[in-house]
Formats: structure tokens, C-alpha cells, sequence
């Protein structure tokens, strides 16, 4: 390799980091200055000890489980029928599960509280449970071209068919199959959807907003419009949380027992 | 009855029928293999005993049970599958032990069973480990124990040394048929290997385009091939056309074609054989035990077999020679 490429690459390396990292270290150092003249992490102990920080966080928290188990729930099986008797199906459904990067979230809330107001046949919005589900729906929604993808991307990495068979002929039905057999062998792709699914679920504010549920996508930005220091410290957090599910996906990969699946 | 029946077995995929109207019978504790090209249809057959594909129509009854519209997992059958098919996500050990977890038999038992499965495979200290952590040969081990642990009616190997290189394939497949008359299980093997078939099998199904051309054991399907098809597919063959007159090197056999393995076929004079044909030598293939020559006699490509022996060269390419066949080892071609 020549001096020259090896410079321009070392340049372009250096330009993406910079661009990257900048406004990341310029947040972080400014979500530091709230005490005068020093760095301190006031900020974060104020967020931190911000009881509606802590009840929204929390909520969030709770919504992203929720919605991970509804996902796991609706794409696992989908994703595995899809593979195993309905090869036909893929681009449909694939198609399907694209529409939400296309339909904004605000269309998906106003359908939502069209269909499902206290007026309306099924009045979901009308007690806070039902809001309640009906936000993990639209977050199951949200969530769904990445979890759809990671498991289906799993799935291909394993032979269904195969041991779909093999297990039907040691006598399993198909809830054994799915919970024994594929589920287990497709745990880091689910995993990968599993940690998006919380990240996408932590931030998001539309459906959060519109359907006035206390979660932290909302709250971070009631704080950005009247605190100075605290939505820096929050979004720093926020990157965070981000960040460490990232991490969580490359662990769930690399430590995965049974690297290798059946020929 | 028989143990394992299937008549007039038919199967269609949309316009193009695969099977057709295959009938067989099967005694407890044979070993039957399924021989034919791809695309004969016989893994579609296996398929069908196995429950994986529904025949169109026909009747496969084990037992005296009648199979059809029965689930997989409510026909007590095993399964070796080419690919091996192991769990990726358990130990050998789980991997042995799930169908019986499936039937719920008690731990103890369980682990009783693994160990002697484990033991029956060659592979007593291997338990702990997982599939990608074995050879080839070893997963198709686990695959055949797994397949047994919960002792199934009917055993069914769908072309498991296919995927296994050549050595390993060879001890494969007796160690297969050791553990089969071991267990008395009945079985039904899918190949396309002649060899592997005539080998191990107590009688062989030769198939194409979804029939069953011929029924029999390796000796009669090898000897009296009862079609042209069979002749060609199982074993090399030498055809022979009689002449104007019906005569194959002047003797008179009628009007027709004639086939001849290599084996019959001998270099110079035999004492006792009635047909001689002028040749010459045109390939020579050294195989250590076995030289292979492929000739010309009158116009047509004699391949023969001759043993090797230290004291007598091969002969050489273009050297005219004499073969020398009986014609009671001629068979007759039909259609």
C-alpha cells in the first residue's frame, strides 16, 4: 500500500471521527458547565433525582419490555411460517413490515385515536391500560422493520426446514418446535431486534405525546424547551442508553454458545 | 400383512406427478433401500412414510395402523436426515435425549438411554458437546442415536452418508447396518450410491420417474436386472447386438441385445466359454487389486476386469487381444 492511499485513508478516518465525535464531546463538556467556572455533574444529579425523570424513565422502561415481548411474539413465528411454508410470502410481507420507515408515527397515532376513541366500537384510549396497550402497539409498529429484519436475518443463518422435520419426527408439536428448537437458535438475532426495539422505544415521542403517556421521549423534551444544562445531560444519557445497547448486540453475537448452526 | 405396507402410493406436486402407483412390503427388521437418480421420486416416497409430504393418494400402514392424515410426531418414526439436522442449541447428550423429554420420560431414564445410545454409536465421552464441536461422521452419529433413543417403529435414513467423504462413508455405513441387526429395527434407506445399496440392504427398490422398476436382493437386482433401465443404473455394463443372423460371436442367441458385466468378461481363452471375440485394448486403467481395460470388439466398448499380478504387466494400449465370455452370463435387455 502506497504512503499516499495510507494518508488519505488515515484522513478520511480522522474527518469521520471529527465530524462524529465533535458535537458528542461539545454536548458532554457543555452538559458539565452547569456549576460556574468548573466542571461538575450537577445536571446529572439534578435529572437524575428528578422524580418525574425517574417516573418517566421507568415507564419507558417498562413500555420497551412490553413491546419486546409483543414483538418477539407477532415476528418469531411469523418470520419462521413465513420461511418454512409460505417462501412465496417474503416480499410481501417484508414489504409490510418496510411501511412504518414510510408511514410517519403521527399518522399511525391519529389512526389509532380515530379507530379506537371512546367513541368509537373498541374504545381503547378511554381507560389508561388501553392507552397503555395501544402504545406498546404503535411502538410494536415502530419497531417493527428492524425486529422483523434481525429475526428473519437469523432464520436464514440455520436450516428450518430440517429441523422442523427432525424435531416433528422425535414427536414434537409445533409450540415445542418453536420454543425448543428455533427460538433458542436464532437468540442473538432476536436479541439485536430486542436491543433497537428499546432504543427506538426510549426516545420516541409522537406516539408517547398524542396519546399523552408519561414516557421519557416526552419528557426530554418538555426539559429541552425550559431547562438550560439538564437536556444536555439528558441527551448525553439518552446516547448512552443507546450506545450500550449497541454493545449488548455485539455481546449477544459474540457470545453466543452454538456458533455454528446445523449443515 | 406385512409390517410396513404401502400401495399404490401416488403423489403429485401441481400438474407433475412424482410417484406412481408404488406398491411395497416391508417385513419387521428389514433393511429396504430406495436406489434410483435424482428426481426418481424416492425421497418423496420416504417423505410420505415419514408424514412430512401427504400422498395424493394410496395407503401406508404400519403395523396394521394406517398412516395417512397422521402429524410426524404421531407416527413414532425416526429420522437421520443427509444434513444431519442436530440442534445446534444442545449438548450430543440433549441433542440424544430429546425425543424422549418429548414423551416425558422421567430424567433418570432419560440419561440411562443417552448413555447406552451414546455407547451403541462409539461415542460414550462426547455427551458434552455440541454439534459444531464433531466431524461429519460423528454428527451423523449422534443423528442416527438420536433417531433410535426413542425407539421408533420404523427407521428412516434419508441419504445420511451423502455429505460424509469417501472413507468415513464406507465405515458409516456398515456401522448403520451393525446397529440396524443389532436393534431389529426395520428400516428404509435412501440412496443413489449403487454401492452403498447393494452392500447393506437386505433388498433393494430400484426406482425412476416414480415407479418402482424392480424389486429385489442385491444379488437378483445385480443379476437379472429385469429392465434396461436397472441393468444400465446398477453396476457397469457391456451391450452386445446380436447380428442379422442372432449370433454373438457366432453363437446363436436371437434377434435382440445382450449385456454383460465386466466380471464375465475375461482376457483371452476361458475354458468353457462359447463366445470369442477379437479386441483391441483402448484404455488401461491401473487400480491397484484390479486392472480395469476398456476394449473394442467389433465395434462396440468392452469393459472387463482383469486381477493385478506382480509377475504380469498390464497389457498395452492398441494390442489386439481375445476376450472370452459364456453365454449363459449374457442378459437378455427388455425395454
Amino acid at each position: 500500500m502506497s504512503l499516499w492511499t495510507r494518508l488519505t485513508g488515515w484522513i478520511v478516518l480522522i474527518f469521520g471521527l471529527t465530524y462524529f465525535a465533535l458535537p458528542l464531546i461539545g454536548l458532554t463538556e457543555f452538559s458539565l458547565k452547569a456549576r460556574r467556572g468548573v466542571y461538575s455533574l450537577d445536571a446529572y444529579t439534578k435529572i437524575i433525582g428528578d422524580a418525574e425523570f425517574q417516573a418517566t424513565f421507568s415507564y419507558s422502561i417498562v413500555m420497551a419490555l412490553v413491546t419486546i415481548a409483543f414483538g418477539i411474539l407477532l415476528v418469531v413465528p411469523t418470520a419462521y411460517w413465513v420461511r418454512l411454508k409460505m417462501p412465496w410470502a417474503r416480499p410481501y410481507v417484508e414489504f409490510i413490515t418496510l411501511l412504518p420507515l414510510v408511514i410517519p408515527a403521527i399518522v399511525v397515532v391519529f389512526g389509532y385515536i380515530r379507530l379506537y376513541n371512546t367513541s368509537s366500537w373498541l374504545p381503547m384510549t378511554g381507560s389508561i391500560m388501553g392507552t397503555n396497550l395501544l402504545l406498546a402497539f404503535g411502538y410494536t409498529t415502530l419497531a417493527l422493520p428492524y425486529m422483523y429484519r434481525a429475526v428473519d436475518t437469523g432464520m436464514r443463518t440455520i436450516d428450518i426446514a430440517t429441523l422442523t422435520e427432525a424435531a416433528q419426527s422425535l414427536g414434537a408439536g409445533w409450540s415445542i418446535i418453536l420454543t425448543r428448537v428455533i427460538l433458542p437458535n436464532v437468540v442473538p438475532a432476536v436479541l439485536s431486534g430486542a436491543f433497537l426495539t428499546f432504543a427506538i422505544v426510549i426516545g420516541e415521542f409522537t406516539l408517547a405525546a398524542l396519546l399523552n403517556r408519561p414516557a421519557f421521549g416526552p419528557y426530554l423534551a418538555r426539559i429541552g424547551a425550559n431547562k438550560p444544562y439538564e437536556p444536555f445531560a439528558l441527551s448525553v444519557i439518552a446516547f448512552g442508553i443507546t450506545w450500550v445497547c449497541m454493545g449488548l448486540i455485539q455481546l449477544a453475537n459474540r457470545f453466543s454458545r452454538h456458533t455454528k448452526a446445523a449443515q | 400383512m406385512s409390517f410396513l405396507d404401502i400401495s399404490h402410493l401416488e403423489k403429485s406436486f401441481g400438474t407433475v406427478r412424482v410417484v406412481k402407483d408404488f406398491n411395497l412390503s416391508v417385513e419387521k427388521g428389514e433393511f429396504i433401500s430406495l436406489l434410483g437418480p435424482s428426481g426418481c421420486g424416492k425421497t418423496t416416497v420416504l417423505r410420505m412414510v415419514a408424514g412430512f409430504e401427504q400422498p395424493s393418494s394410496g395407503a401406508i400402514t404400519i403395523g396394521g395402523a394406517n398412516m395417512v392424515g397422521k402429524r410426524p410426531n404421531q407416527r413414532n418414526i425416526g429420522m437421520v436426515f443427509q444434513a444431519y439436522a442436530l440442534f445446534p442449541n444442545l449438548t450430543v447428550a440433549e441433542n440424544v435425549g430429546f425425543g424422549l423429554k418429548i414423551k416425558g420420560t422421567p430424567r433418570a431414564q432419560i440419561k440411562t438411554r443417552v448413555d447406552e445410545m451414546l455407547s451403541l454409536i462409539g461415542l460414550p465421552d462426547l455427551g458434552a458437546r455440541y454439534p459444531f464441536q464433531l466431524s461429519g461422521g460423528q454428527q451423523q452419529r449422534v443423528a442416527l442415536a438420536r433417531a433410535l433413543a426413542p425407539k421408533p417403529q420404523v427407521l428412516l435414513l434419508d441419504e445420511p452418508l451423502s455429505a460424509l467423504d469417501a472413507k468415513v462413508r464406507v465405515s458409516l455405513r456398515n456401522e448403520i447396518r451393525a446397529i440396524q441387526r443389532e436393534l431389529g429395527i426395520t428400516t428404509i434407506f435412501v440412496t443413489h450410491d449403487q454401492e452403498e445399496a447393494l452392500s447393506i440392504s437386505d433388498r433393494i427398490v430400484v426406482m425412476t420417474g416414480g415407479i418402482a422398476d424392480q424389486v429385489g436382493t442385491p444379488f437378483e437386482i445385480y443379476n437379472r436386472p429385469s429392465s434396461r433401465f436397472v441393468a444400465n443404473f446398477v453396476g457397469q455394463l457391456n451391450i452386445f447386438a446380436a447380428d442379422a443372423e442372432g449370433r454373438i460371436g457366432g453363437v446363436a442367441l436371437g434377434q435382440g441385445e445382450y449385456a454383460a458385466r465386466p466380471e464375465v468378461v475375461y482376457l483371452g481363452r476361458k475354458p468353457g466359454a462359447d463366445i470369442v471375440l477379437p479386441a483391441v485394448i483402448r484404455e488401461v486403467h491401473f487400480l491397484g487389486s484390479v486392472i480395469r481395460l476398456t476394449t473394442e470388439a467389433d465395434g462396440a466398448r468392452v469393459a472387463l476386469d482383469t486381477f493385478n499380478r506382480p509377475d504380469t504387466p498390464p497389457p498395452e494400449i492398441g494390442e489386439t487381444v481375445e476376450l472370452s465370455l459364456s453365454s449363459g452370463d449374457l442378459i437378455r435387455l427388455g425395454a
